[in-house]
């Protein structure tokens, strides 16, 4: 088969084989780097966006004044900061990630530039179009999928496209064997099509308004079907992707472990799935649900630490290079976390754990300890190793970055036990009687009083990481000034797949 | 299984085969899925159907919808669970059967504020108004925005017809009857609710305005079935 990348193949005859002359012996061709720059600098654009909603947020709760009118109350920012953290800041990474990694482990430039470009731009074009539309209410209501339905078209449009170039350029890879990132890389991109159709199933009322198709009991499942496995197939397989490629680069080690990456693959896409129903233990769904829901949760946890097992196993020999290197850092910390909320996941879906946190802030915490730690850490991480690689140039500061490490580091513990305390406090308070039989706090508004404290912490927590972004913005911005004005995608030369035995002359 | 895992064994080859891989990676998400979905559509013991429950009325619609747009549904949660002090709280615990025409369901994830599953008459109108109006002054540590907005802003009686044919489309039983008069029903309920917010010493001319319809769908919120067991003073459970 002929290649066909551009810009094309150069015939080039080996010294002292003859023979070969006018036959094609390399393939020379060029990685397209430009479209990885792009995401890269909207990954951590939105990043700040979305974060600082999310301080706006919080600030919002301890202090009621912060609700500024009728756009901005917490009800239309809350949704607002979750797609402009998931879909926007880890949407815009995982792009940057795939499409970095996907093109050199196949050895081939990306199908099509410009399917690529109508990714870009139409995704970024969603975005604005959920913080347009969001804060004027129009929405779904369904968490992670309050986008209303024309803009789930554009999704699912948006998400063909970079899944027809992803999959050619498969087709055209030099590289025979898939590399387990994009295994990953492909139960990514075919599950959220599946969970992005399934969830916004609906007929319009008008052009900004729908109702779902399902209701009750059905409409509370498919919605956390798609829901946890939003966090599994946008937040985590990805993500494991990015780690299998980005970690051994970083350290210069190989994975730990070849069968472990195969068992915990296969494991982790097919059970995942079946976690949806412990969001909803001891509501009105039927319990053979939530029973399913809790027993597959907890076996998920051996999938999800096999991943944090390769990871941090890869470091094996490798250890002593955290103290220089502030990308390795950022994925340790990050796979840790993983490692945490993939426990701690498991350990709530229990029912009874999930009878006293269910409701409170501890899901919060929970949330955050994976959101920041893992999506977040690893995201800058992967940053922090492409800044040098993208720009052809050393990092600004690599003083900022480690203080970027730190202060993201302490903000994330403020945050994850500040909700922690509140969660657990608000829980333990709801359920207790007292020695007559009546409720201690019949009051609701006793247990809101009690956590507001935490609330203040959280936000504490919260504006650290913020800052932490902040400070990779700059060391971003100062590095793209330092860099050459002239970035040319890399070029490579590769032997074609089908050249057999060299003939002598 | 050692010879699938070897790294000339059967997995390797299949990591050279994308499109098989690709097909064998859906099958494998596809499964939870169906498993967990369709007894659920195709069984009906699993929600069983309570006659009492009925859908909501034109005017609740609208109201149901601004509760949507202002995202109420991210403090409050509408799901009571069968503890004992939920009951005591909150009232009798929520029935699979009591939401079948909620499009989209609203059970809520998290408690910021109470769960409003069983609010419907336990606040009389006035109270509504004066809470969504500034929430400090029915409850002074509350940390709830105020929502004055919707004592001014209108509400939107005209796209009725098209939300309650989209519903139907979804499964709830309006009747051509009800959406001719859709617009005529929504604006009696309101004008009932409105005068009775006068008569609790209120404010007047609330009729058209957007808060009228959300009180009309959190008085519903719960009431259309009669508990069949309440808990005492005491805790014990009494039918």
């Amino acid at each position: 088969m002929e290649s066909t990348n551009k810009p094309g193949a150069i015939a080039l005859s080996i010294a002292g084989t003859g023979d070969l002359t006018g036959r094609r012996q390399v393939d020379v061709f060029s990685y397209d780097e430009q479209i990885v720059r792009m995401f890269v600098l909207a990954t951590v654009f939105w990043g700040f966006v979305g974060m600082l909603v999310g301080a706006v947020i919080a600030l919002q709760l301890p202090f009621w004044p912060a609700n500024m009118g009728e756009y901005l109350t917490f009800g239309r920012l809350r949704p607002l900061h979750t797609n402009a953290v998931i879909f926007a800041f880890a949407g815009n990474a995982i792009f940057a990630a795939i499409y970095y990694s996907t093109q050199r482990l196949c050895k081939a430039r990306m199908y099509s530039d410009l399917m690529s470009r109508v990714h870009f731009w139409g995704w970024q074009a969603i975005i604005v179009s959920a913080a347009i539309t969001l804060p004027l209410g129009v929405t779904t209501s369904k968490e992670y999928a309050e986008l209303e339905w024309p803009i789930d078209i554009a999704i699912a449009a948006v998400w063909i496209v970079m899944a027809v170039n992803f999959f050619m350029t498969l087709r055209q890879r030099r590289e025979q064997h898939m590399y387990v990132a994009l295994w990953f890389y492909i139960a990514t991109i075919v599950t959220v099509a599946v969970l992005h159709v399934g969830n916004s199933l609906a007929i319009p009322a008008g052009f900004l308004k729908s109702y779902p198709v399902y209701a009750g009991v059905q409409d509370a499942l498919v919605q956390w079907w798609y829901g946890h496995n939003a966090v599994a197939f946008f937040l985590t397989t990805p993500f494991l992707g990015l780690m299998y490629y980005f970690l051994p680069k970083a350290a210069e080690r190989p994975v730990f472990s070849y069968r472990l990456s195969i068992v915990h693959f296969w494991s982790l896409v097919f059970i995942y799935i079946w976690a949806g129903p412990h969001h909803l233990h001891y509501t009105a769904l039927p319990e053979w649900a939530s029973t399913l829901g809790m027993v597959f949760s907890v076996m998920l946890w051996m999938p999800s630490w096999g991943g944090m097992i390769n990871g941090l196993f890869t470091l094996r020999g490798a250890w002593h290079k955290l103290r220089e290197s502030v990308v390795l850092k950022m994925f340790v910390v990050g796979i840790t976390f993983y490692g945490m909320s993939t426990f701690e996941g498991p350990m709530l879906s229990v029912k009874s754990v999930n009878a006293l946190s269910h409701y409170t802030d501890w899901t919060i915490g929970h949330v955050h300890a994976g959101a920041l730690g893992w999506n977040g850490f690893m995201t800058f991480g992967m940053i922090y190793w492409l800044l040098p690689r993208l720009w052809r140039t050393e990092l600004w500061s690599s003083k900022l970055a480690n203080a970027h490490f730190w202060i993201g580091t302490v903000g994330i513990l403020l945050y994850v036990f500040s909700m922690y305390t509140s969660g657990i406090t608000q829980g333990l308070m709801w359920r207790a009687f007292d020695e007559t039989g009546r409720l201690m706090y019949p009051d609701f508004i006793e247990t809101v009083v009690q956590i507001v404290p935490m609330y203040w912490v959280r936000l504490i927590g919260g504006s650290l990481y913020l800052v932490g972004t902040v400070l990779l913005s700059i060391n971003m911005f100062m590095t793209i000034r330092k860099a050459p004005k002239n970035l040319p995608d890399p070029a490579i030369a590769v032997p074609r797949k089908d050249v057999g035995e060299l003939q002598p002359a | 299984m050692k010879r699938l895992l070897k790294s000339n064994g059967a997995h390797r080859k299949l990591e050279g085969w994308p499109l098989l891989f690709t097909i064998l990676t859906t099958l494998a998400i596809l499964v939870g899925g169906i498993v967990e979905y369709l007894p659920l559509a195709l069984v009906q013991s699993n929600v069983p159907r309570i006659s009492s429950v009925k859908p909501f009325t034109p005017l609740e619609v609208i109201g149901r919808d601004i509760y949507i747009a202002e995202g109420c549904n991210n403090c409050h949660s509408q799901m009571v669970r069968p503890f004992a002090d939920e009951l005591e709280r909150y009232g009798e615990y929520s029935k699979p059967g009591e939401t079948v025409y909620e499009h989209p369901f609203l059970w809520g994830s998290k408690r910021t504020g109470p769960d409003l599953a069983r609010v419907g008459g336990k606040y009389p109108h006035l109270w509504h108004v004066r809470h969504m109006e500034d929430p400090r002054s029915t409850s002074p540590q509350s940390i709830m925005p105020p929502y004055p907005w919707l004592l001014r802003k209108q509400t939107n009686f005209e796209d009725l017809p098209s939300r309650l044919r989209a519903l139907r489309r979804v499964g709830v039983p309006y009747t051509d009857e009800e959406i001719e008069n859709a617009e005529s029903l929504a604006r009696e309920q309101a004008a009932a609710i409105a005068a009775d917010i006068v008569a609790q010493a209120g404010p007047a001319g609330l009729e058209d305005k957007q808060i009228v319809a959300l009180i009309a769908y959190m008085q519903r919120l719960g009431t259309d079935i009669k508990p069949a067991v309440t808990a005492d003073a005491g805790g014990a459970l009494q039918p």
